[in-house]
């Protein structure tokens, strides 16, 4: 469903990804782990059509990534973007208005599931709801691609648990596909599918995680061990 | 909440093994609708296709079978549960007698001790 040729991405001369070769296959939760500045965040804005390779090819579907692509990948970097004036129903507004394929039903399900109030102003959110706010807006959308960029960081166990909760209810693996960075993996570690692991510029693993534990009894963070010393 | 489930050993696995022990204990009935793949995985905060995967490898062992459009149910066959239970008690069994032997005991001390544990002041809390 995507895939990455020969990607090579440079900001002036710093290289953020190196020669990348990836494909990612639909109805999965992938994570993707690496230090900071270690490419992640290039690879998802890549994928949503933010920002484009220096040389090869990233394709979704075959067809190579644009600018129109937004419309088909759900991608939230941050939050602080939006109008911190908005309350959260207005937001909700925007939203439906900028995506055809935001289904405001389902957005009012997730934020009763998130206990968030539509009547708050976005200024007025604590990090945390912040955090599960950011998550009513990527996954009310029908996207077959839903990009996360650190969902959990900076937060609570609580919120973790119902971000990571809700991710659980409202994706629909039949139909999406989900990618998100982190470093919280614990946290992670029972709902991905595939770990992709990525060290200055350069994928350095990418498994099935339950292969991972099945044929060499590791778990996501002592396989990390493994391959970043 | 990642403390279900052992990090080093496939979870299709650990879930597979959590189910069947709510079968032996009667906590799951015979012929009981389990849940919804969904509906799991957000219970035990797992993949829905690591659920998917527990339940096929429970219908290849005959102790859930999926109906068309229903879901999934457990068996409702008494002879599974029975080799099911004969099958767990075995297991454990032999992890408890392999640790023993490991540390250091004979046979007749790990049975004398199994024993005075039921017979005595180590019976059953609760």
């Amino acid at each position: 469903m995507i895939s990455f040729n020969q990607v090579t991405k440079k900001y002036r001369q710093k290289v953020a990804l190196d020669k990348v070769n990836l494909e990612l296959i639909e109805g999965k939760i992938i994570g993707l782990v690496g230090e900071n500045g270690s490419g992640k965040s290039t690879m998802l804005k890549l994928i949503a059509g933010l920002t484009y390779p220096t040389k090869g090819e990233v394709l979704i579907n075959e067809k190579t990534v644009n600018r129109r692509s937004a419309s088909i990948v759900s991608y939230l970097s941050e939050l602080d973007e939006y109008y911190r004036f908005y309350n959260v129903e207005k937001t909700i507004e925007f939203y439906a208005s900028q995506f055809s394929d935001f289904d405001p039903k389902k957005a009012y399900e997730i934020l009763t599931f998130m206990k968030l109030n539509p009547e708050i102003k976005l200024k007025e959110l604590s990090k945390g709801n912040r955090g599960r706010l950011k998550i009513v807006l990527s996954l009310a959308r029908n996207a077959p691609i839903i990009l996360m960029d650190e969902p959990l960081s900076g937060l609570d166990p609580m919120v973790r648990q119902s971000i990571v909760k809700g991710l659980l209810s409202f994706v629909d693996l039949e139909k999406q596909l989900v990618l998100i960075t982190t470093h919280e993996i614990r946290d992670l570690e029972n709902i991905l599918d595939e770990v992709i692991a990525i060290k200055d510029g350069t994928i350095i693993g990418h498994h099935n995680v339950e292969q991972l534990r099945e044929e060499q009894n590791l778990g996501i963070v002592e396989w990390m061990t493994t391959i970043y010393e | 909440m990642s403390d279900l489930f052992r990090s080093g050993e496939p979870i299709y696995l650990q879930l597979a093994e959590r189910i069947k022990r709510q079968i032996t204990r009667g906590e799951l009935q015979l012929g009981e609708k389990l849940p919804s793949i969904r509906d799991m995985g957000i219970a035990v905060n797992v993949n829905p296709n690591t659920v998917q995967r527990t339940y096929r490898e429970l219908e290849g062992l005959k102790i859930i079978e999926s109906k068309r459009g229903q879901g999934s149910f457990v068996t409702d066959d008494e002879h599974v549960l029975q080799s099911i239970r004969e099958q767990m008690k075995k297991e454990a069994i032999s992890r408890f007698v392999q640790g023993m032997r490991e540390i250091g005991y004979s046979d007749d001390e790990i049975q004398a001790g199994i024993e005075s544990y039921l017979a005595g002041k180590g019976a059953p809390e609760q």
